[in-house]
């Protein structure tokens, strides 16, 4: 593998939100997803908490804090001019109800149907229970499901696979993957690679993937 | 109808041995503190709980585990995000040994469990969990070319309930995110307890701004608003 720096996880936010259309309804799950909020301040994005919010504004500093107010991480959030208000059952249909444009999810393991595996890390050894959360929910009722992550896990295993071998969050839901070092479409055809870091090329990214790609013809590195 | 109950602890004193009972809140916010720290008082055992988390920014929740008062416990995000706190946490640690059953759902499927409940349904179908160890045993059928698997409403016993404002009759007004869950276990409650941080008279609360009506709630008990939680999941 080439001595190729990979994206900051800011930056991995930054591409993504660069992904997202003025004037759509978008969920951000916790870890990296979280942090493409940074980069949509002055845009036309409604975020949605699936606690029971719609215009999440951004983390509450120390005079903002209000103990009722906060997202599905348990953070201290501000409100916006018109934000609302909302209990469980209507937040979840709004997702299921195929209302939120846009999800952003972490991920274990990706696969080259689009399986996505992101709630249960067997290493944990809780067996068949575990923090569920919203994932399967915005994995299924988003209509477009972008996963944000690193390329590899921690020990350095690739995390893009013909099959999940961790338990499933749902099966083929992800549409577009953004790592830290590559751009991923999902489609019918497979896994198509859009762009990389500068200094990777196709071959680069397919070595580090422990699944088929497809060089898109429009192949270009990755601009932020 | 005057519902108002002069204690915590009167308000939940038929909570059997063996009842389901369900707790509002999502970590911190709109957790009924005062109403689970009685029936950590009132010491019923075999107890099934269902709950969001249990024991991040529920803390007092881990007293009925402490007591050895929970034998199931149905959830959504049972346990602290982070394998290292987990491995530490007294619930996590009783789920490993056996001592504590669990069962958990996707948060919509969970909602959705009370929901029907509340409204007299005994059984859905969704999408969400196809293909996962959640189907695992459970009915799928397709509908208009999607596959959805059966799930089941979730009565309870009791449901304790926090809001915002409450009045004499049971209605009740949420303040910001603290609404999450108290809305739809309200109505999934056979007996649903409601405690408030601020009471009312019947007449005093506009009703256009009512969020659960009185009629979903047996019971009403002033307590204080909750001191401010500020650790991390």
């Amino acid at each position: 593998m080439p001595d190729v720096p990979p994206l900051e996880r800011e930056m991995i936010a930054l591409r993504i939100a660069n992904m997202l259309e003025d004037g759509s309804y978008v969920n951000l799950g916790i870890g990296i997803p979280t942090l493409v909020s940074n980069w949509i301040e002055g845009r036309d994005i409604i975020l949605q908490s699936e606690i029971g919010m719609l215009k999440c504004g951004a983390l509450a500093d120390e005079e903002m804090i209000d103990q009722d107010r906060i997202n599905a991480s348990c953070q201290f959030v501000c409100e916006l001019p018109g934000s609302s208000y909302f209990p469980i059952e209507t937040s979840f249909a709004m997702i299921r109800g195929g209302r939120m444009d846009v999800a952003v999810l972490g991920a274990l393991q990706v696969s080259a149907r689009g399986d996505l595996a992101g709630w249960n890390n067997p290493s944990r050894g809780l067996g068949k229970v575990g923090n569920i959360g919203g994932s399967m929910d915005l994995a299924v009722g988003a209509k477009k499901l972008i996963v944000a992550m690193e390329h590899f896990t921690n020990t350095g295993e690739a995390k893009i696979l013909e099959e999940c071998t961790y338990p499933l969050t749902a099966k083929a839901c992800v549409d577009v993957i953004v790592t830290n070092y590559a751009v991923i479409e999902v489609t019918p055809r497979g896994l198509v690679l859009k762009e990389a870091v500068p200094g990777l090329t196709p071959e680069d990214v397919q070595k580090m993937t422990a699944a088929p790609l497809i060089v898109a013809d429009d192949f270009r590195e990755m601009e932020l | 109808m005057d519902k108002v109950y002069p204690s915590v602890d009167e308000a939940v004193m038929d909570v059997f041995d063996g009842a389901t009972v369900a707790f509002g809140g999502f970590f911190s916010a709109g957790r009924p503190l005062e109403l689970t720290m009685a029936l950590a008082r009132r010491g019923v055992k075999n107890l099934t709980i269902v709950v969001q988390q249990v024991g991040v920014g529920n803390e007092e929740i881990l007293e009925l585990v402490a007591n050895g008062q929970v034998k199931k416990a149905i959830c959504n995000y049972p346990f602290p995000r982070s394998a290292q706190k987990g491995a530490a946490h007294p619930f996590e640690q009783a789920v490993r040994r056996g001592e504590i059953e669990l069962e958990v759902y996707p948060m919509g499927t969970f909602a959705e469990k009370l929901r029907c409940a509340g409204a007299g349904i005994p059984a859905f179908y969704t999408p969400t969990g196809v293909g996962t160890v959640v189907a695992e045993g459970k009915e799928v059928r397709v509908f208009n070319g999607v596959e959805a698997l059966l799930e089941t409403a979730l009565p309870v016993d009791f449901a304790f309930v926090h809001a915002w404002k409450g009045d004499s009759e049971g209605n009740l007004i949420y303040r910001y995110t603290a609404s999450n869950y108290n809305n739809v276990m309200a109505m999934a409650g056979k007996v649903t307890i409601a405690e408030v941080e601020n009471l009312y008279r019947a007449g005093e609360l506009d009703g256009n701004c009512v969020h659960t009506p009185g009629i979903f709630v047996k019971r009403v008990v002033k307590v204080d608003r909750p001191p401010l939680w500020q650790g991390t999941v």
